[in-house]
């Protein structure tokens, strides 16, 4: 039978891309379709990947140009069909601009770019991004300035009640303390999800933690994504 | 017409004897457009004429040398068909009067001298000098500079992963900031900056034009006064996201056969690059500026010259090529025009609204620019009479890990992206040089800089030696084989005489040193005049090292596991002298440690022949330097959350020389087992002691003091963070 392709949506500016696309062919065991920013179709539909980096640069704010990119207005129309989305790093910030997912990702509380292993406790395993990871606290590396997710106080509410809170940032054995949050997210925050369950935005970078031990907590994040296919 | 008088010959920078030269070349008096481009041509940044003499007695080649010093940047063979590219380069001037873009538009820079080449940069790392932490201006350069390289190098995707960070008074008005960039090419897909082919066209491509940083390269070839900072419009913007598609779209067109010579504008601008490709290549180019993306109105001829915006490309092509070219730069969003001609004529020929304002032959311009044999003699060095203080070994120790210079880098490297592209192995705080792989096999690059100012100002020669046994040393505790260095000349005016010494002696220094070590200088670059008021920097020659793990499961870093063994490799003598103990004492005077460079072979052939043979015994490697075996020791215990019990030898009378000293040529070795290592040392009349054992939580030594491994951690990370937010 011949592999599923996934598309990886891809920005002048995204540097996220390649690293993104080795991963999940390899543990996805899919094969990929780059797709360029200025393309208003996106084929294959099996599930879509928007990777991390600076779309246009991010002069503005991160992810706000990238909205208007006739691939992400495909992206837009394929979600409300159910198409698996998954954004990272840039990917969650621009799903959020295109208000595909609440919240806003703003200035790190330290206002600096912060890059950095950091442990992730999986706040629910009740969905088809992450029931698959067998542990329940991972390690992924972040690296992004504006990570800090924000939203009312009513949103966030919602977003707990809903169970749309997906990971967040905590100590090597799960604990969701204040000294563990590297950039001021409110609730810890790391990744959320939408109320539909088919769109995925977080801040760590799962595909950086695929590399040079067969342990790294990313493999079994894409190996759990085969949930979809 | 503006006539051509007196003043506005010195204000280009031009000696009399120079615009001599000048008339003699032309064979009449230049234009000022012609000597704007005389004057960055002929400007210590871009035509090195004092040091020129000195750089040719260097060692460049070498088995594994593809290309030396004269190309963008130099290129190394690492077998299979790879090659690394990899230089260094100073955006000193710059950053101290715009600490964000100067270190900013440094990182830019040297990757595009990477990238023109055909590599695909996959790191960086840098070598900063700031002030002293009282100067206060250090704090706000310190996090400008650091942002700015973090900021670009995050955009454009290269992770940045290491280098050093170090604090000197003599740097309170001339900071500096060495970046250094390394890039992976095969070795048939290299390209030259050697232009080719009359009726070949020039294409331009990049950011437009602006009116920025002209006359950069001859800022950057003088002195600082207390009217610097007004400068400030000649120093240029970075726009990493700009430099990102040129990168990418650089390497789209590089795949197809299209380029003939390709070249970044960099210092100098478009003069330089159209310039030096047409003079490699002995022919001539005809340019038609009004053709040049522009970004404001009015430029003249003479500003399009010399502008120095950034992200900039000039590449000669095949005319066949033309259309798929442009198509490539047009995906990339990317502003390509057709500026110029190859013509036979071996002149520059510069055309404006239809009419020739221009007329320069291009071989004397390039090849004939001045050398100077500068006078030099041996300076008399004033040590300040500070009164001695005294410290317990502990409290040295304390002292020591919590000051600037030696406290955790955390603040800083927090901002670098250092895991982007997924290949680095180590970054530079997890082992003596970073490790990144090269993708999509089991080898591995190793890259230090490296460099002692403290023992450079004391003698030129033998700290620059040492500063190149340093990094060849980092470069074999990380497990590499050592190839080649990139090295970057930061000194003060070479006009005088004293400076001029040091610029020689320190030359002399990495001449004995790389030649020792079959370590050969593939590039480099000088920056002088790092002057403020009279007042130069200590002599600063940073060395880049380079050098091939060919598997990457054989890398040493910082690591060390509980029962473990700790041997010196090397002799200690206990050289106190300009060590960080007798800086800290107040006692600021002697000699750098001296270095035998036949024992620095003996040890660190043993060290690497050790690890490739017993990988499995050994846990990590480190080697002594700055602080002694103490502080080697230490910063294994912090890196490593671990305790150590540290055990002085009987003989040792002395037992702070012995822990403090920075005799050279030493490592420590970490392995899991005693009786191997000791039998091939003996077998090999290697100096081995066993020194330190790991256990449990306390950093001990033993019959001395203990104290805990924690409160060590908190003692080397607090220093950062409360000054940047003090």
């Amino acid at each position: 039978m011949p592999k599923k392709v996934v598309s990886i949506v891809v920005f002048p500016g995204s540097n996220c891309d390649r690293d993104l696309d080795i991963a999940v062919q390899k543990y996805m065991n899919v094969n990929t379709e780059l797709v360029w920013h200025d393309d208003p179709n996106i084929k294959n539909q099996e599930m879509i990947f928007i990777p991390g980096g600076f779309s246009f640069g991010d002069y503005l704010r991160s992810g706000a140009l990238a909205t208007k990119s006739p691939a992400m207005k495909e992206v837009i129309r394929l979600s409300k069909k159910g198409v698996p989305i998954i954004g990272i790093c840039n990917g969650f910030q621009i799903l959020t601009e295109c208000k595909l997912l609440d919240g806003a990702l703003i200035d790190n509380y330290k206002r600096l770019f912060i890059c950095k292993e950091n442990f992730v406790k999986i706040e629910n395993k009740n969905t088809l991004f992450t029931k698959n990871i067998h542990k329940n606290v991972v390690q992924f590396p972040i690296a992004h300035a504006q990570g800090r997710f924000y939203t009312s106080e009513d949103n966030l509410k919602r977003l707990e009640d809903n169970n749309q809170i997906v990971f967040k940032y905590s100590s090597r054995d799960g604990k969701i303390k204040k000294s563990e949050n590297p950039n001021g997210s409110m609730n810890n925050i790391a990744g959320i999800i939408n109320k539909n369950k088919n769109i995925l935005g977080l801040m760590p970078h799962p595909e950086r933690a695929v590399n040079f031990s067969e342990d790294n907590d990313g493999i079994s994040f894409f190996i759990g994504l085969q949930n979809f296919l | 017409m503006i006539k051509i008088n007196k003043r506005i010959v010195s204000e280009h920078g031009i000696s009399e004897e120079e615009f001599k030269l000048i008339k003699e070349i032309l064979e009449r008096e230049p234009n000022l457009l012609e000597l704007g481009i005389f004057s960055v041509m002929w400007s210590e940044h871009c035509s090195y004429k004092s040091t020129k003499k000195w750089l040719k007695t260097l060692p460049t080649s070498g088995k594994k040398v593809i290309c030396g010093p004269g190309e963008n940047a130099g290129i190394i063979d690492i077998g299979d068909n790879e090659a690394v590219v990899f230089k260094m380069e100073s955006h000193n001037h710059p950053s101290f009067i715009e600490p964000y873009q100067g270190a900013a538009t440094g990182v830019g820079g040297i990757m595009r001298d990477v990238f023109t080449m055909g590599a695909r940069p996959i790191a960086n790392l840098n070598s900063l000098r700031f002030g002293s932490p009282k100067h206060p201006k250090t704090k706000q350069l310190l996090s400008g500079v650091v942002k700015g390289i973090g900021d670009y190098g995050n955009c454009v995707g290269i992770p940045t992963v290491g280098g050093e960070c170090n604090f000197h008074e003599s740097y309170n008005n001339n900071i500096l900031v060495n970046a250094m960039c390394i890039g992976l090419v095969k070795k048939n897909k290299i390209f030259y900056s050697i232009a080719k082919g009359s009726g070949n066209p020039i294409i331009y491509v990049g950011a437009k034009t602006g009116r920025d940083g002209i006359h950069g390269a001859t800022m950057a070839s003088a002195e600082f006064d207390d009217h610097s900072e007004d400068s400030r419009p000649q120093v240029q913007v970075g726009d990493p996201f700009m430099e990102k598609l040129l990168l990418e779209s650089c390497q789209e067109l590089m795949k197809e056969d299209a380029i003939i010579a390709i070249q970044d504008m960099g210092a100098a601008g478009l003069t330089s690059s159209s310039f030096e490709m047409a003079s490699k290549g002995s022919c001539g180019v005809k340019l038609f500026l009004d053709k040049v993306p522009c970004r404001e109105d009015k430029m003249t001829p003479y500003e399009m010259m010399l502008s120095e915006t950034q992200e900039r490309m000039l590449m000669v092509i095949k005319p066949s090529k033309k259309k798929s070219t442009l198509r490539i730069f047009k995906k990339w969003g990317l502003e390509a025009a057709e500026i110029g001609v190859i013509t036979e004529t071996g002149n520059m020929e510069i055309f404006f609204k239809n009419s020739l304002v221009g007329k320069l032959p291009i071989k004397p311009l390039a090849d004939s620019s001045p050398e100077y044999d500068r006078p030099s003699e041996k300076p008399f060095i004033k040590f300040k009479k500070e009164n001695h203080k005294n410290f317990s070994i502990k409290s040295a120790l304390i002292k020591i890990i919590s000051s600037p210079n030696h406290s955790s880098k955390k603040w800083i490297y927090h901002q670098y992206d250092r895991s982007v592209m997924c290949d680095t192995y180590f970054s530079s705080e997890q082992s003596d040089s970073a490790v990144i792989r090269v993708h999509n096999s089991t080898k591995a690059i190793a890259v230090t800089c490296d460099c002692n100012p403290i023992y450079c100002n004391s003698d030129p020669k033998l700290g620059a030696e040492i500063g190149v046994a340093e990094s060849w040393r980092n470069l074999i505790a990380s497990g590499a084989d050592p190839i080649a260095i990139t090295d970057n000349l930061n000194f003060g005016n070479p006009e005088k005489k004293e400076i001029m010494y040091q610029i020689k002696e320190a030359i002399k220094g990495i001449k004995t040193a790389c030649e020792a070590l079959n370590y050969p200088v593939v590039s480099g670059n000088v920056s002088l005049y790092n002057e403020t008021k009279n007042k130069s920097i200590f002599p600063t020659p940073v060395i880049g090292g380079v050098g091939v793990i060919k598997n990457i499961s054989r890398s040493k870093g910082l690591r060390m596991n509980e029962g473990d063994k700790i041997f010196i490799v090397g002799n200690s003598h206990g050289h106190l002298e300009l060590s960080e103990f007798n800086r800290i004492c107040n006692k600021n005077y002697g000699s750098p440690p001296p270095l035998d460079l036949k024992e620095e072979i003996k040890n660190g052939t043993f060290v690497r022949n050790f690890i490739k043979k017993h990988n499995s015994i050994v846990t990590g490697c480190h080697d002594i330097s700055e602080g002694g075996i103490i502080l080697a020791l230490a910063e294994l215990a912090i890196r490593n959350k671990k305790g150590l019990n540290v055990k002085i030898p009987s003989n040792i009378k002395n037992s702070k020389n012995w822990l403090f000293g920075e005799d050279q040529s030493r490592y420590l070795l970490i392995v899991n087992n005693e009786d191997t290592i000791k039998k091939v040392a003996k077998k090999e009349n290697i100096k081995l002691q066993k020194i330190a054992t790991v256990s449990g939580d306390k950093f001990c030594i033993i019959k001395k003091f203990e104290i805990s491994v924690k409160k060590l951690i908190k003692y080397n990370s607090i220093w950062f963070e409360n000054f940047i937010e003090k």
